[in-house]
């Protein structure tokens, strides 16, 4: 099956996907509701057998942009060397997404990674906890509306001086 | 009173041979975290020979070193770690801050990377450099040796000083910005 009958069978399936196509890479847009049943048509019947990664993009005061979150999935396929871009866009104050362990074992760490930077949440996620910055951080730090040198983390420790060590 | 000496005895204060043992038996613990480890590796290699200066033994082991390299950007996850391990070592010992990152925070001003580690443990000598060369870390390492020879007690009375003390950069408070309460875990 070719990339265009591909993306035909999946619209008629699910008509409320937006496809685009950009110097030969495709992209999907799909609804929050329909992503887990989506990501296993990709992976089980068209072969995307790879995640290469999970990331996420705040779109807080971008221009011409309507949602405040876009998750990006990058799906490969290991048999027919193609590639697809999957996206969807979540919005305060509901931010949680299907997590996609079940599908790819791989997507572990990146939605922990998501979690930690963005605070998406991961519905199913098995072990969702944050996976750079300490426990007891409270932030997510690559939210734009998060200040670049922080709310006074990195100050936050005892001082050691010569009589206490 | 004259007492007749031989020739190879010589008569010193304990305090010096005490700092002079010291000085030139440093041992190294490498806390390299970035670019300026891998300088601090060229100094202990053959080329530089950090091994003329008596400082080549670098340890892994905090209890076996007294000295301190810390050569990189330390991260705010890294911290306590660092606090731990200068904990760990056994006095006498001491500090130095090699590189800009290290002494300042050099161009990692962002909110997961400690701005200087002479905040939180002290710190003898800083190197400055992006990454420093061989060669100024070598001369920092000289400096401390004449800093121990200088002021160096066999008690450690040097470290009670009210001066050392004192933490050495005052920390600079930012505004703690108030987390709306969707960010709370």
């Amino acid at each position: 099956m070719t990339r265009p009958e591909m993306i035909q069978a999946l619209q008629s399936a699910y008509p409320e996907i937006k496809t685009s196509e950009f110097r030969g890479d495709t992209r999907i847009v799909v609804p929050r509701e329909r992503l887990r049943a989506v990501m296993s048509i990709l992976r089980d019947e068209r072969s995307f057998d790879l995640l290469v990664d999970v990331t996420c993009v705040d779109y807080l005061n971008y221009r011409g942009a309507q949602d405040r979150f876009g998750l990006v999935y990058l799906l490969a396929s290991t048999t027919s060397n193609e590639r697809i871009t999957v996206r969807v866009f979540v919005n305060e104050p509901d931010l949680t997404v299907a997590s996609m362990v079940p599908l790819w074992e791989g997507a572990n760490w990146m939605e922990r990674e998501v979690w930690d930077m963005f605070g998406i949440r991961f519905e199913g996620h098995p072990d969702l906890r944050r996976i750079l910055m300490p426990d007891e951080f409270t932030a997510f730090p690559l939210r734009k509306d998060y200040p670049l040198q922080g709310r006074g983390e990195r100050h936050n420790f005892p001082v050691l001086t010569r009589n206490k060590g | 009173m004259a007492i007749e000496l031989p020739e190879n005895v010589v008569v010193s204060k304990l305090d010096e041979l005490a700092n002079w043992c010291r000085k030139n038996s440093l041992w190294p613990m490498p806390f390299a975290t970035a670019c300026c480890g891998i300088e601090l590796m060229a100094t202990g290699a053959s080329r530089h020979d950090l091994a003329r200066f008596g400082a080549e033994v670098f340890r892994f082991s905090p209890r076996q070193c007294d000295l301190m390299i810390v050569a990189g950007r330390v991260a705010m996850k890294m911290l306590p770690v660092l606090q731990r391990i200068w904990q760990q070592m056994s006095e006498p010992k001491w500090c130095i801050s090699m590189g800009a990152c290290a002494s300042t925070g050099g161009v990692f001003d962002t909110y997961a990377v400690v701005q200087g580690i002479d905040r939180f443990i002290p710190v003898d000598m800083y190197v400055p450099g992006c990454p420093p060369r061989p060669e100024q870390l070598i001369q920092a390492i000289i400096d401390l040796q004449d800093k121990i020879q200088a002021e160096g007690t066999i008690m450690g009375d040097e470290f009670e000083l009210p001066a050392r003390q004192q933490p050495k950069r005052a920390l600079i408070e930012l505004p703690v910005i108030p987390a709306p309460a969707i960010h709370r875990l």
